[in-house]
């Protein structure tokens, strides 16, 4: 009864919450807060999640101006990802090649829970999967798929010295050899997951170190603890209703779900000792090698899952007001902020509290043989009477928490010692999560809070029935939250994560150095640039500079010929790519960076004589980087030669 | 689109005026400034310093060691624009090129070609004709030096 009323009034909420007055919130001196003059640099990066774009884009803050959009779990033609030979394997996964997925949250590594600006996480939620990008090259560098999962929504989260990446499951799934059962009997065979990610220490190679099994319930969020609870995660989580139908009503109906507590040292000793089981699945790990400028997708078969009953202390709820979203820890660590999405507090948990709550075993009973710590007993407070529906908190250097509110549109600014609110601001339109620069690590920057919204109803000009995506940027220097900036965002920025730029820029790589190319088909040096048939395939091994292709006429490529172009840019230069096209090619162009080689294959369909050309301008005479292929019947006796700057053709082996 | 060295110094100075403005306006104290020579240091692309005339010697009989190893970084590197006879392709050919030019002024042509197209009155000449700068090719010093022992073989000296 409680829930539908509450459901009401949330949908009615939604229609009638266009937020008044923010035009008037932006002060005078907004624009010059913002403004990044040309030949001037932004103070932070800002990596923002694309959402069902299934990319990551980057923001300078605070200009908002957009910097590069990372390909990582949906193909993109602009630079030949998941369409040259090399990238293709970066999509494979236990379902064969998936092109796009949903990708929602961002974690930056952290050493000593701070951020290190070495690799940026993301989560494909569809298809489950987590990928690493390399903040020197800005690629994605690794891709691994999520076993024994669906919706992999709760990632990727991550320990204070990046030792795990964590990945929870939102949908809870039949697990094990029977899979195929009636839906209807969720409660007895659908359980939940999750997964803890190993990360190299050096290299930030993944693995899937062990996964919890859990009851069937759908993890939303996490976040790990640090300094004091560094040793432990918290995961929120929805549903312990346990329904499989009409959520939205049958997963609203107990006053509290839980935020799962997590000892992740225990679970990794637990692993070590063997008490964990292998269990047969499939999966996906995808690497991407700088060496040979090429991925290698591996297919696993294993993975180990640790049974909270055979591993005690390991695991325990603590009831959470109400569809708890954020579950997020402030930068001491002592602090647990659940958000209930339903809810009309925003309850804090205190660690101090947690750990005495389990030794004095102070639990409210059991939710499938996991212990269930009382609420009072392990509540630092609640803040009331926040606004209406918080989903998620970051923290600043000073000891406030700023909540965002996706019913009322507004940021709520709050002291996390007393939990009294000091300050709150309308958002444009229903915001969802909010990103503080540093704000999930021990070491906040502050100055920024962003917002990433849902709805843009009547802020930018119209373009059709879809708006633009939107992000909001308020300046939290002063005591009062200002909004000093509108832009747009790529898909729908779901979270996003903000890094000092000198973390980042003094590492990013300018080259790939053309002596250290392993890939099997380079040219290095225009002297190996050659034509060879191998059966129905022709291997181009072209060579790409300022401004031509070697060699640029080709003839003897007959109809049902397969022709690899494998290019290697001979350039030594940064920001000097080439692109390559080819008429008719039925994939996308290549984009190859100095000192690199890329490989895209082509089929031609007819006969006759075909251009190739430089898709990237790459200097006064980039117009002329063209040449022509030749394609003859299949039968033909046109021999297989090839030239550049002559009309003396050389065939392969004179 | 291509960002020159010049530009970046340009980038650099503009920076530092801009984070000092921005805390004279009330906004928070920032990190230092990036220094964008430090971010150049640390990359494998190499901008090599102004080499002068009385740094490099030459004797005869030739380096073989160094005319071979100039002859790796032609093929990889260079031969891609230009040709050792005295055909022009993308630059200008080789041939006779180290009795028409000063090494000095090869040498920085390969490593400083940034500084030679600002005030070289020869270097832009050659820009005016070929119209492509010359790419820089992450060449240090070292190896330009055996790309001039190269080249003097080239033009037949022994
Ligand atoms: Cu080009």
């Amino acid at each position: 009864m409680q829930a539908s009323l509450l459901l009401t009034f949330f949908a009615l909420t939604l229609f009638s919450c266009k937020p008044k007055g923010t035009q008037s919130a932006v002060s005078g001196d907004a624009a010059t807060k913002v403004y990044v003059a040309p030949g001037k640099y932004d103070e932070f990066y800002n990596f923002v999640s694309g959402g069902f774009s299934g990319q990551m884009s980057v923001y300078g803050l605070p200009s908002g101006r957009l910097f590069r959009v990372i390909p990582v779990f949906s193909v993109d033609p602009e630079k030949g990802y998941g369409y040259s030979e090399e990238s293709k394997p970066m999509l494979n996964t236990s379902h064969g090649f998936v092109p796009w997925d949903d990708l929602h949250h961002i974690a930056l590594s952290v050493t000593k829970s701070e951020h290190d600006g070495r690799w940026a996480f993301g989560n494909a939620n569809n298809t489950p999967r987590i990928a690493r990008i390399d903040l020197k090259t800005f690629r994605t560098a690794e891709i691994i798929e999520i076993p024994n999962s669906a919706g992999n929504h709760s990632s990727p989260f991550i320990t204070q010295n990046s030792e795990y990446v964590v990945a929870g499951t939102r949908f809870s799934v039949p697990i094990g050899d029977n899979q195929d059962v009636p839906i209807n009997t969720y409660k007895d065979n659908f359980k939940g997951t999750v997964s803890f990610i190993g990360v190299d220490p050096k290299e930030g190679t993944m693995n899937v170190a062990f996964q919890i099994l859990t009851p069937g319930i759908n993890f939303d969020l996490a976040r790990a603890g640090k300094g004091k609870s560094g040793d432990w995660f918290f995961f929120s989580c929805y549903n312990s209703e346990k329904a499989n139908t009409l959520l939205e009503v049958n997963a609203s109906q107990k006053d509290k779900d839980f935020i799962m507590a997590v000892n992740w040292k225990k679970a990794e000793e637990y692993a070590k000792a063997g008490k964990g089981q292998k269990k047969p699945v499939r999966y996906a790990h995808n690497v991407y090698d700088e060496k040979t400028h090429s991925a290698k997708s591996t297919i696993m078969n294993e993975v180990l899952v640790l049974d909270p009953k055979d591993c005690p202390d390991m695991v325990y709820f603590m009831p959470c007001p109400k569809s708890p979203h954020g579950c997020d820890t402030d930068p001491s660590g002592e602090y647990i902020v659940g958000s209930g999405k339903l809810a009309a507090v925003i309850p804090v948990f205190s660690f101090t509290k947690i750990q005495a709550a389990i030794a004095a075993k102070n639990y409210d009973g059991d939710f499938d043989g996991i212990p269930v710590l009382k609420y009072e007993a392990v509540l630092h407070g609640e803040v009331q009477k926040p606004g209406l529906g918080p989903l998620h908190t970051e923290f600043d250097a000073n000891g406030y928490a700023y909540t965002s509110f996706f019913v009322s549109s507004e940021i709520v600014k709050w002291r996390v010692s007393d939990l009294q609110v000091v300050d709150r601001v309308p958002t444009y339109y229903s915001i969802g999560h909010l990103s503080v620069p540093g704000g999930p690590t021990a070491k906040p920057h502050g100055k920024y809070v962003i917002a990433y919204n849902k709805i843009t109803k009547d802020r930018y000009l119209p373009t059709g029935p879809e708006l633009a995506q939107s992000a909001q940027l308020y300046d939290i220097s002063g005591e009062k939250m200002k909004l000093i900036l509108d832009f747009p965002t790529i898909g729908e920025p779901h979270y996003a994560e903000a890094i000092p730029s000198s973390l980042i820029m003094n590492n990013s790589k300018k080259i790939y150095a053309i002596e250290e190319n392993g890939h099997p088909y380079a040219a290095k040096g225009e002297g190996q640039a050659k034509v060879e048939r191998k059966g129905n395939e022709i291997h181009v091994y072209m060579s790409s500079i300022r401004s031509h292709f070697t060699p640029d006429n080709i003839e003897g490529v007959k109809l049902g010929d397969i022709v690899f172009f494998h290019v290697t840019n001979l350039e030594q230069d940064w920001d000097v790519p080439h692109g390559f096209a080819v008429k008719g090619a039925s994939n996308a162009e290549l984009l190859i960076m100095p000192g690199e080689t890329q490989t895209l294959v082509w089929k031609p369909e007819k006969v006759g004589v075909y251009p190739m050309y430089c898709t990237d301008f790459c200097s006064a005479l980039h117009q002329e980087m063209q040449g022509y292929i030749r394609v003859s019947p299949a039968g033909s006796n046109v021999p297989l030669t090839f030239s550049t700057g002559t009309n003396l053709p050389t065939e392969p082996g004179k | 689109m291509k960002l020159e060295k010049t530009w970046i110094l340009a980038l650099l100075t503009g920076s530092v005026i801009w984070f000092i403005s921005c805390g004279e306006q009330g906004v928070k104290e920032s990190d230092p400034p990036v220094d964008i020579e430090k971010v150049a240091e640390k990359q494998p692309e190499v901008h090599g310093s102004e080499i002068k005339a009385g740094d490099i010697k030459f004797e005869n009989p030739l380096n073989a060691e160094w005319v071979l190893s100039g002859k790796g970084i032609y093929e990889l590197k260079c031969q891609a624009c230009h040709k050792l006879t005295t055909d022009k392709l993308v630059g200008p050919g080789w041939k006779d090129v180290t009795k028409k030019r000063e090494p000095v002024w090869i040498m920085n042509m390969i490593t400083n070609v940034d500084m030679m197209l600002e005030k070289d009155p020869e270097a832009q000449k050659l820009l005016e004709q070929c119209l492509v700068r010359m790419p820089n090719q992450n060449i240090t010093t070292d190896e330009a030096r055996q790309v001039i022992e190269f080249m003097r073989q080239n033009d037949g000296e022994k």
